[in-house]
């Protein structure tokens, strides 16, 4: 029993640690942004950033997209089987639009950028870490966090957004194909009923939650890999972990979020 | 006045004293060597002189700067005049060798591209890397990849040049080849240099004094000549290459005597 509530007790302290560190880092790592900013910042971190968002954006896109339409077809298959019994076949437009703006589009680029990203976030600093190159950075008088960190983070709070917004145009292109081949329903015609079920306040709490997520995976990711300790069999540890733990992470968050804006933001 | 001075620095991993009470002075402009076998305790040591660790006490002077207790903006101005080759060369794979050397003048510098780029060049000619300029780390020897990091330690021309393992690894004329051009550094750029080895004919090759550590504390401190002349057992073992008495039945018992104990404790 007592070796029950050490255990407990022990892994308590350690997840305790774990959020305490991803908190420090976070501070960090908004104290160093500035200079990765354009303009005002480093123009060598803004260059590192660009590329860092040329990785988590632009390379992620058919994935993403690919993710979206599927989640789409699926959609709007597994509700018009059950409207269609009730002659509701047109609130399968609502149910894509609301479900993707609301929830599928921030979730499933969460989770794809999650696997993509989180996981390359830890393998490249857990390395750079091996290999003493992080040290390296120390001892030439360089922050880590600015240098590694911040670039990846400040790509994540651009590109995550920008394909959240792709993926809802994509679930809700899918719904309209759905539609057209279904029912013959005429693009433009879906188009207008899209435009009528969209909402601001349902798209801008995605892009809320999806700057969370951003949050998230680059700050697990970048934690996984500085806590990297001995060789390279570490490193494949941490990359595993940053994908676990990102992904509980996002939904917890999810979770929270969709009650927060369930009761507090009136339709 | 001593450049770098160590006063009774004591340093534990976890409860295990790795370094014990230490007092060293190292003199402007001469190159100790700090000599060793594996687990001495030299690399630690090492970390400690370049502030990327913290001791459990004492105290490690930089031009008289304590940098255990010094501000992060005093430690990063000591940085700034130490130039660091580690033993993995630590190079960044994603840039080329003259990017490597570039990055310290362009993150803490003003000069003008042009500028910079003949610096690099300079300090890859004086390492022998020239022509190597655009190759990636990847591309390169273990020998060249240990130049190009004490060419990208040279970089901000510091006055204290720490290399840790240089001829770690490698072939025994390559390694003649890096202790000639520590040699050629020391008296073209009047540094400071410390480096850290269990290679005998390198340390004595390089070395105006040189440190013996022995499990965590200093056997003897002193010229080469003191050193070649030292009756003392440990500096004996070691520069006469005697094996400690790890595989003889005595010691073999004693061990499977101390396993047996710890089996009966737990049962």
């Amino acid at each position: 029993m007592a070796n029950v509530l050490e255990d407990i007790g022990r892994r308590t302290l350690d997840e305790l640690d774990y959020v305490g560190s991803l908190n420090i880092q976070l501070w960090s790592t908004l104290r160093a942004m500035k200079r990765a900013l354009p303009f005002v910042g480093n123009r060598y971190r803004w260059q590192a950033t660009v590329q860092q968002m040329l990785q988590i954006g632009y390379d992620a896109l058919p994935m993403v997209s690919m993710m979206a339409i599927c989640t789409g077809f699926i959609l709007a298959m597994q509700g018009a089987t059950e409207l269609r019994r009730f002659g509701a076949l047109h609130y399968v437009i609502d149910l894509v639009v609301v479900g993707f703006t609301r929830e599928l589009g921030p979730l499933l680029t969460a989770i794809a950028v999650s696997g993509r990203s989180g996981s390359a976030f830890a393998a490249e600093i857990g390395t750079m870490k091996v290999t003493e190159e992080l040290d390296s950075l120390r001892v030439m008088a360089l922050e880590p966090i600015e240098f590694v960190l911040a670039p990846k983070y400040l790509a994540a709070l651009i590109s995550i957004p920008c394909l959240t917004v792709i993926s809802n145009t994509c679930g809700i292109v899918a719904g309209g194909l759905f539609m057209f081949f279904s029912t013959r329903l005429a693009p433009l015609l879906y188009f207008r009923y899209v435009m009528e079920s969209v909402a601001l306040r349902d798209v801008i709490t995605g892009l809320i939650k999806s700057l969370a997520f951003a949050t998230i995976i680059a700050h697990v990711g970048c934690l996984e890999g500085f806590r990297v300790r001995g060789g390279p069999d570490s490193v494949g540890r941490s990359t595993t972990s940053a994908v676990v733990k990102s992904t509980f992470l996002v939904i917890l968050a999810d979770a929270v979020f969709t009650a927060i804006f369930y009761f507090t933001v009136k339709p | 006045m001593p450049i770098i001075s160590i006063r009774d620095l004591v340093v534990e991993y976890d409860g295990r004293r790795v370094l014990d009470g230490l007092n060293l002075d190292v003199e402007p402009g001469e190159t100790m060597v700090l000599l060793g076998g594996s687990g001495s305790g030299k690399s630690t040591l090492l970390r400690q002189i370049i502030g990327l660790e913290q001791p459990k006490s004492g105290r490690v002077i930089v031009k008289g700067i304590d940098i255990t207790r010094c501000s992060p903006p005093k430690l990063k101005e000591v940085r700034r005049s130490i130039g660091v080759a580690f033993q993995s060369a630590a190079l960044f794979n994603s840039l080329s060798v003259a990017d490597n050397v570039a990055l310290p003048l362009r993150e803490h510098t003003r000069l003008e591209s042009s500028i910079i780029d003949l610096m690099v060049w300079m300090k890859l000619a004086v390492v022998g890397l020239a022509d190597s300029r655009k190759l990636l780390p990847q591309e390169l020897s273990g020998g060249m990849k240990k130049r190009g990091a004490v060419a990208r330690a040279l970089a901000l021309d510091p006055e204290i040049l720490v290399l840790d393992e240089p001829s770690a690894g490698l072939d025994p004329i390559v390694a003649a080849e890096l202790d000639e051009l520590i040699l050629l550094l020391k008296e073209a750029f009047q540094m400071t240099v410390i480096v850290v080895t269990h290679e005998m004919p390198s340390a004595f090759r390089i070395a105006d004094r040189i440190a013996m550590l022995h499990r965590g504390i200093f056997s003897l401190v002193g010229t080469k000549d003191e050193i070649r002349a030292s009756q003392d057992p440990r500096v004996r073992h070691f520069l006469d290459r005697v094996p400690e008495d790890l595989a003889n039945a005595a010691t073999v018992a004693t061990h499977f005597e101390k396993y047996l104990h710890t089996q009966e404790i737990h049962q």
